[in-house]
């Protein structure tokens, strides 16, 4: 094994290189289109938040090829120190993070912000392969399971203490690289089940969660099912082949924060069914090859953190549309490459970044 | 997972698109009214008894609005508004706020050219009177957004009032209007042009006839009502005074209403725009002893040779009851008896009859029941119970007192009983146009037949006609016409004020009636006879409609 590693000389995944600059793409030109009447009335420049993403998407484009040069294993090895790090910067931002609408996720960095929730996810994945893939026995072991949950817990306490909804998909994270990593299906039923019963005795437990419910099944009738019901409005608005690109009208103010969680709503209206239809498939493209990069992987390591990539794009991608269409209860998740954020667009890219050089060394 | 998600858009987008879309667009779109032209009211010969003129409506726009001071001062300067109002609509936040309607054209295009933002200036119509105060009561008016408020223009709200057009503009969530995508139009619909039976020239001369008798007998008011008794149409409807509908928020009595509270002037402002001739009863006094004849001759309880002996009084039960003539009237017949307009004549039948008979009558005659003219508001008969009803008030009713009816009731039922029988609905619309002559509907109105027979009716025209040719209706003779009718004078109530209704009812020819007409004189000065002041009013109209409405003088008429 070791004399067939040549490091960088194997091809990175040129489908997947495409995929996600198509994204890239895409995703700026949307942003751009849903963000200028919000860049308008707020900031006088229609290209405000724009500027600001292409800036991001550069910077992570950068990361992305340094990224894809370097020997993944290097990062594998550094993961315990990226996890103490995501820990730290989760608890600065509980202590000195920048408030923006009402939630603290923000850590000043000069001129720049951050959002250690954006790394805490790739460092998580990064963790998860170094832990699974170290232990070289029993990975199929109940002991082992609770043991790999159990590490997870403390960034998952931290991050989710202000932003659920990242806790959420580092959990989802973890089940499932804890699922590839193990032959046996058995413990995945009742580790569903005691997630479920999690979920309801959590949702219970607070009342204002219990009343999201009740506005997801009818968004009509209650004044927070704002939200939701005007991005029904943009989604219905789009019919075939939607109002054309730039002619959203629902992004006029109507949907609030367009160009973060709800962009998806606003590509409906513009591109129509047709253009949202094309967007799910490249999505889907890109998560089917970020499977065929696991599958391929030379090693153990290689495997799970393309898996751990995949599992991360398709959580993201299917909660963001099954909120937007309303399709589960509203929790605020970014669309990934399209929504807006810096942070993310960076570490995005950067784990693309990744999974290309994972791909570069294939079989 | 995708598939499925890919599942739910396309039941989104597909299936659901029409509502979502709907919605949205209602939360987009800002709709400005362009207000439908409001059909015509014509008269019988096509005269444009009420039209319209164009008028505009001027609005602000919050967020448009850009030197708010200049926009308050050009406003309150132009439209005469106190500068406080003006202030508190600019300043409003909303997205379209009103500023007022029913601005003139020329005001509207001087703001329009002071072209300030955020001012919009629309054009529409507001309803015009050429003939000012003409048949007030009977046409009515419109309001500010040209809706009805009395009269024909309430009556036909549906027909007249078309379906208003807009402007659809679509604005962002700030209501700012988004100027590439510009506005779309629904056209507003014309309303349908009412015809009416009301002739101006008959009204005219028949309002002119009133006014002159008012003033003669400094009367509080006078009602003339010109109909045809064959098949209900209204000629003429006046009420003297009438008001102004160019100008119907003006108390036409010339009151100073500035001490008034606005309750109060609201009320005065209603009274004026009451319409006596059916929306107020009053006691018909002597013109019902048409009704009390009719119905003794159905019934055969009377007869033209019957002879009856009047003392000057007759005893009812134990109460004595005046003849008009308190001498009396001595020995007559029952066509005398009609000429002399002996009360106790008409006891004496209305006691023939008895309560059930004459109740039967009573009902049988329509009475009980409004005539169903087309104008709202009409009043109900205020008559006395069957089982309250003893003889004494069967005596007064039998002469036309202790009830009340409306004088449309009045003209309506003698009309049916001197037509033949057939109770006709008095009514002014004819047909509804539209506006481009593309149509015409005729309306179609009850009629009940056979509410006497043709026989009693002939019966009663020739008793009528005895009464004008030689009895108490002399002053309504016409040389070479022969005309039916009969007078009245009732003192109102309390009969201690003595203030007198003065009343008479004409019709001709007497022998197949084409006009008839009933004029009530409210409190006259000085003499107060009907015969002797209402009689030669509706004579005076009838030298003139007669010939107007083609009825030729009989040739051997001047014979008499």
């Amino acid at each position: 094994m070791e004399k067939g590693r040549k490091n960088n000389t194997g091809k990175a995944d040129p489908a997947l290189l495409t995929l996600v600059l198509l994204l890239a793409v895409f995703g700026l030109v949307i942003l751009f289109s849903a963000s200028s009447y919000n860049g308008r009335v707020r900031f006088h420049d229609t290209a405000y938040y724009f500027k600001k993403q292409l800036f991001a998407t550069a910077l992570g484009l950068a990361a992305m090829y340094a990224v894809s040069r370097i020997d993944y294993h290097l990062f594998v090895r550094t993961a315990p120190a990226a996890y103490l790090a995501a820990m730290i910067f989760s608890t600065l931002v509980l202590l000195v993070g920048r408030e923006i609408n009402g939630s603290k996720r923000w850590l000043d960095l000069g001129p720049l912000s951050f959002q250690p929730s954006e790394f805490a996810k790739v460092a998580v994945i990064l963790f998860l392969a170094w832990q699974i893939g170290r232990t070289k026995s029993g990975t199929s072991g109940i002991w082992f399971m609770s043991r790999t949950m159990l590490t997870l817990l403390p960034i998952v306490g931290l991050v989710g203490s202000n932003n659920l909804s990242t806790a959420i998909i580092i959990l989802g994270i973890g089940v499932l690289l804890i699922f590839v990593s193990n032959p046996r299906y058995l413990p995945f039923v009742g580790m569903g089940a005691a997630g479920a019963a999690f979920v309801a005795v959590f949702l219970a437990a607070e009342s204002y969660r219990l009343e999201r419910l009740a506005i997801w099944r009818n968004p009509e009738k209650y004044e927070k099912g704002f939200q939701t019901i005007q991005g029904l409005y943009a989604i219905g608005s789009g019919g075939l082949f939607g109002r054309g690109l730039g002619s959203s009208l629902q992004k006029l103010g109507f949907v609030p924060e367009a160009q973060n969680d709800m962009i998806f709503s606003i590509i409906c209206e513009e591109l129509g069914l047709t253009g949202a239809g094309i967007l799910i498939l490249i999505f889907g493209l890109l998560i089917w090859r970020l499977c065929v990069t696991a599958m391929h992987s030379r090693d153990l390591e290689g495997a799970l953190v393309s898996a751990g990539i995949m599992g991360h794009m398709a959580i993201q991608v299917i909660l963001n549309i099954s909120v937007v269409t309303n399709t589960i209860p509203n929790t605020g998740i970014t669309l990934p490459f399209i929504s807006y954020g810096g942070t993310s667009v960076v570490f995005l890219l950067a784990e693309m970044g990744l999974a290309l050089s994972v791909s570069s060394h294939r079989k | 997972m995708l598939a499925g998600l890919f599942g739910r858009l396309i039941y989104l987008m597909g299936f659901r698109s029409d509502y979502y879309y709907e919605k949205a667009e209602d939360l987009h779109e800002r709709e400005r009214d362009i207000k439908a032209a409001r059909g015509e009211i014509l008269d019988a010969k096509g005269k444009v008894l009420a039209a319209n003129k164009t008028v505009c409506t001027i609005s602000v726009i919050h967020s448009q609005i850009e030197e708010p001071e200049k926009v308050i001062s050009l406003l309150s300067e132009k439209l005469g508004m106190e500068e406080e109002n003006v202030r508190k609509k600019v300043e409003k936040v909303s997205s379209i706020e009103r500023i007022r309607t029913n601005v003139e054209k020329e005001t509207g295009d001087a703001i329009r050219e002071a072209g300030l933002k955020g001012v919009k200036v629309d054009e529409d119509y507001k309803r015009y009177y050429p003939y000012g105060s003409l048949a007030s009561r009977v046409l009515g008016f419109t309001g500010g957004d040209n809706q009805g408020i009395i009269g024909l223009e309430v009556e036909y709200e549906e027909s007249l009032s078309g379906t208003p057009g807009k402007i659809l503009t679509t604005t962002d969530a700030r209501g700012i209007e988004i100027d590439e995508i510009g506005e779309s139009r629904v056209e507003p619909v014309p309303g349908d042009n009412l015809r009416v039976s009301l002739d101006v020239n008959i009204q005219k001369y028949a309002q002119q006839a009133a006014a002159k008798v008012m003033e003669e007998k400094q009367a509080e008011r006078v009602s003339i009502l010109l109909m045809n008794p064959q098949n209900g149409e209204i000629y003429a409807c006046v009420n003297v005074p009438e008001f102004d509908l160019n100008d119907p928020f003006t108390l036409n009595t010339g009151e100073d209403v500035s001490a008034l509270s606005q309750e109060e002037e609201q009320d005065l402002l209603n009274q004026m725009w009451r319409n006596p001739c059916l929306n107020d009863t009053y006691e018909p006094g002597s013109t019902f002893k048409i009704i009390t004849m009719s119905a003794g001759l159905e019934e055969g309880v009377v007869s033209l040779d019957d002879t009856f002996y009047c003392p000057g009084y007759k005893l009812v039960d134990d109460r004595r009851i005046h003849c008009a003539n308190r001498r009396g009237h001595g020995s007559q017949t029952f066509v005398e008896g009609a000429e002399n307009s002996c009360n106790p004549v008409f006891i004496e039948v209305g006691l023939r009859l008895g309560v059930d008979r004459y109740y039967k009558y009573f009902t049988q005659f329509g009475l009980m029941k409004k005539t169903g003219v087309d104008l709202p508001g009409e009043a109900g008969t205020i008559m006395h119970k069957k089982e309250n009803m003893g003889n004494v008030e069967l005596a007064t009713v039998s002469f036309g007192q202790s009830f009340q009816i409306t004088p449309i009731q009045l003209a309506t039922t003698v009309s049916s009983l001197i037509n033949g029988g057939k109770r006709i609905t008095p009514h002014f619309g004819v047909s509804v146009e539209s506006a481009d002559g593309s149509y015409v509907k005729k309306i179609e109105y009850p009629a009940e037949t056979g509410i006497v027979s043709e026989e009693t009716s002939e019966t009663v025209r020739y008793i009528l006609e005895k009464v004008v040719s030689e009895g108490s209706g002399k002053n309504a003779g016409i040389e070479g016409y022969s005309i039916g009718g009969k007078t009245a004078t009732s003192q109102t109530l309390p009969r201690s004020s003595n203030r007198y209704i003065s009343s008479f009812l004409g019709f001709a020819p007497a022998d197949d009636p084409q006009v008839l007409a009933l004029c009530i004189i409210h409190d006259p000065q000085g003499v107060y006879y009907g015969g002797t002041i209402a009689a030669p009013v509706v004579r005076s109209i009838f030298e003139n409609v007669l010939p107007y409405l083609g009825i030729q003088r009989e040739k051997d008429a001047g014979e008499k």
